[in-house]
C-alpha cells in the first residue's frame, strides 16, 4: 500500500468521525461526546496529511501550530458564556482568513494561475473571495457583538447596494483577468481587498437582531471556501468537511431566518431597522408605569403561574443565576414557573438555553415558542428580562413596523407584565415597544441582575 | 480527477443537509459552533503548501498566520462547543430521570 493511499484511507476515516459526531451533535444526550469524535476525526485527518511524501518546512507548521494554541486554548477557555456569540465569529472568521491567505500565496508560488487547470483557479479565486468576505464580514460582527461598534445598522442609505455591486463585480472582474493568463499581484490584491470590503459592507448594515442569522451565514460560507480549495488542492478531506458545514450551515441559516419570518436576501440587503421614520412616534405623549422590587414580589408571590422571558439582556447582566434562585424562591411558595424561549432571543439561536442551563434551570422548564404562547392568556405574571423585539405586539398589529410579521411571544395576552429593564432605550432593532406603555404593564428600571436579586430578597422577607 | 471530486463534493453536500435536518432549538449554537470547528479543516490547507513550497519570506510569513488562523479555529472551536455541551450535561439527564 502507498503512503498516497494509506493518507486516502485515513481521511476515510476521518470523514466517518466528522459525520458519526455530527450526528451526536444532533441530540442533547450524545452531543458531548459527538463533539469529541468530531474533534478525533479532526486529529486523523491533520495527522493524515503530515505523513504527505515530501513535506517539509516542519518549523513554519510548528511555529505556526503553536501560534494558534497558544492563541485559541486561552480564549477558548476564558470566554464568558455571554461572550460565546462573538467568540464563534471570531473562530469562523480566522478559518475564512486562512483560505484567504493560503489562495493568496498560491497565486505567489505559481506567478498567477496561467498554467494551472482552469479548475484549479477558478476554486482558489473562488475560496479567496469567499474566505476574504467571510474574515472581514466575522471582524465586523464580532465588533458588533463586542459593542466594539455600534450594534444599530450603519449604512449609505440607497447606495449601499449598488456599492455592493460594483465590489462584488470588481473582485469578479480581477478574478477574470487572472484566469485569463494575468499573473500581476496587484490582480490577486485587489481581489482580496474587494472582496475585504463587500464583507465589511454586507455585515456593516445589519441590526444586531439579524447578526445570529447573519453568523451562521459566514460559518456556512467559511465552509464553502473550505471546499473550493480542496477541489484546487485535490484534498478530499477539504472537501468532504467544508461540505458538510457549507450545506448544514445553509439549512441552520434558513431555520433561524424562518424563525424571524425574513428572507436571507432580506436580511443581506440589509437596514433592518434602520428606517428613521418606521413606526409611530407616540413614545412623547406615552407613559409608562414603574414598580418597585417589593411591589413586583408581592405581584409574582401571589399568581399561580409565573412565565419567565428571558432576553439579551438578562446575558449581559450576567443575571441567569439571579434568575434561577428567584424561580426556585417561587416554586417554593408552589407558583409554576416556566421559562419562554424564543427561538432568536439573545444573539444566537440556543443563547438562552445555554445560559440558563449553565445556571441549573431544569431542562423541561424551558418552553419554545410554539409551546408557551398558548400558556400566557393563562398566565398572571409574565416577567420580560431585557427582552424587547421578541415581545413587541407591533410584529403582529402594525404593518409598518420593521419587525412585522415576525413571530413573536405573546407576552401582552398575559393578565400583568413585569419588565425588567436598564432604560427605556428601544431593543437591537431600533424600534419601540408597544408592549411597555400597555396599562397592564409596569416596569422595573434596573440592572437586570441586581433587579432580580431584589425581588428575591424581597420575596424571602414575605 | 475533478469529476471524482465533483462527486464528492455533491455526496458530502447532501450528508450536511441529511445531518442537520431535524435539530432542537436548544443546540443550535453548539452545533453552529461544532460545525465551526469542523470548517478549520483549512487547517489542512496551510499545512500542504506550506510543506510543499513556501519559498519567499513574505510566503513564509502569511502561511504561518494562515496555519495559526487554522488551528485557533480548530482547536477553540472544538474546546468552546465543549464548555457549552457542557451546561447542557445537567439539564437533559435531569429530563430523564424525572420520566
Amino acid at each position: 500500500m502507498s503512503r498516497e493511499t494509506g493518507i486516502q484511507l485515513l481521511y476515510i476515516v476521518a470523514f466517518a468521525l466528522f459525520i458519526y459526531g455530527l450526528m451526536g451533535l444532533t441530540g442533547p444526550r450524545t452531543a458531548v461526546r459527538g463533539n469529541w469524535i468530531a474533534a478525533a476525526g479532526m486529529g486523523v485527518a491533520v495527522v493524515a496529511t503530515l505523513l504527505t511524501p515530501g513535506l517539509g518546512n516542519w518549523w513554519l507548521i510548528l511555529l505556526g501550530v503553536a501560534i494558534g494554541t497558544a492563541v485559541g486554548v486561552p480564549s477558548a477557555r476564558q470566554v464568558k458564556m455571554t461572550a460565546m456569540p462573538q467568540m464563534v465569529a471570531l473562530f469562523n472568521g480566522v478559518g475564512g482568513g486562512a483560505v484567504a491567505l493560503i489562495a493568496w500565496v498560491e497565486f505567489r508560488e505559481s506567478a498567477g494561475f496561467a498554467h494551472a487547470p482552469g479548475h484549479v483557479a477558478v476554486a482558489s479565486l473562488f475560496s479567496a473571495v469567499v474566505g476574504s468576505v467571510s474574515f472581514w464580514g466575522s471582524l465586523v460582527a464580532y465588533g458588533k457583538l463586542q459593542e466594539v461598534i455600534t450594534g444599530r445598522p450603519v449604512g449609505i442609505g440607497k447606495l449601499q447596494q449598488p456599492l455592493n455591486l460594483v465590489l462584488l463585480l470588481v473582485s469578479a472582474a480581477c478574478a477574470g483577468v487572472i484566469i485569463g493568463g494575468g499573473d500581476a499581484e496587484v490582480l490577486i490584491l485587489g481581489l482580496l481587498l474587494s472582496a475585504a470590503a463587500l464583507g465589511v459592507m454586507v455585515v456593516l448594515p445589519i441590526g444586531g437582531a439579524d447578526m445570529p442569522v447573519v453568523i451562521s451565514l459566514l460559518n456556512a460560507l467559511t465552509g464553502l471556501s473550505a471546499a473550493a480549495m480542496g477541489l484546487a488542492l485535490d484534498n478530499t478531506a477539504l472537501i468532504v468537511a467544508g461540505m458538510i458545514v457549507g450545506a448544514s450551515g445553509t439549512i441552520l441559516t434558513n431555520l433561524m431566518a424562518k424563525a424571524m419570518n425574513r428572507s436571507i436576501p432580506a436580511i443581506v440587503a440589509g437596514g433592518f431597522g434602520g428606517g428613521g421614520g418606521a413606526g409611530p412616534a407616540a413614545s412623547g405623549d406615552q407613559t409608562v408605569r414603574r414598580t418597585s422590587a417589593s411591589d413586583a414580589a408581592v405581584q409574582m408571590a401571589y399568581a399561580n403561574q409565573v412565565i419567565i422571558v428571558p432576553g439579551y439582556g438578562m446575558a449581559v447582566a450576567q443575571a441567569q443565576h439571579a434568575v434561577r434562585e428567584l424561580a426556585d424562591m417561587l416554586e417554593a411558595r408552589g407558583v409554576e414557573v416556566y421559562y419562554a424561549i424564543h427561538p432568536v432571543a439573545g444573539r444566537m439561536p440556543g443563547h438562552m438555553n445555554v445560559l440558563l442551563a449553565e445556571a441549573d434551570v431544569p431542562y423541561e422548564r424551558l418552553k419554545e415558542m410554539e409551546d408557551i404562547n398558548r400558556e400566557f392568556s393563562r398566565t398572571d405574571v409574565a416577567v420580560v428580562i431585557g427582552a424587547n423585539d421578541v415581545t413587541n405586539p407591533a410584529a403582529r398589529t402594525d404593518p409598518s413596523s420593521p419587525i412585522y410579521g415576525m413571530p413573536i411571544l405573546n407576552v401582552d395576552e398575559s393578565r400583568s407584565v413585569i419588565v425588567l429593564k436598564r432604560g427605556m432605550a428601544p431593543g437591537f432593532a431600533g424600534v419601540d415597544n408597544a408592549l411597555y406603555f400597555d396599562a397592564k404593564t409596569s416596569m422595573l428600571f434596573g440592572d437586570a441582575k441586581s433587579s432580580v436579586a431584589e425581588v428575591t430578597e424581597e420575596l424571602k422577607a414575605l | 480527477m475533478l469529476v471524482e471530486n465533483l462527486a464528492v463534493l455533491v455526496l458530502a453536500g447532501f450528508v450536511g443537509f441529511a445531518v442537520i435536518s431535524k435539530v432542537p432549538n436548544t443546540l443550535h449554537t453548539p452545533l453552529m459552533s461544532g460545525t465551526n470547528a469542523i470548517h478549520g479543516i483549512v487547517l489542512l490547507g496551510g499545512l500542504i503548501v506550506a510543506g510543499l513550497g513556501a519559498e519567499g519570506v513574505l510566503d513564509k510569513v502569511l502561511l504561518v498566520i494562515a496555519i495559526a488562523f487554522g488551528t485557533i479555529n480548530v482547536i477553540g472551536g472544538f474546546l468552546v462547543t465543549d464548555r457549552m455541551l457542557g451546561m447542557f450535561k445537567n439539564g437533559p439527564k435531569r429530563d430523564g430521570s424525572a420520566k
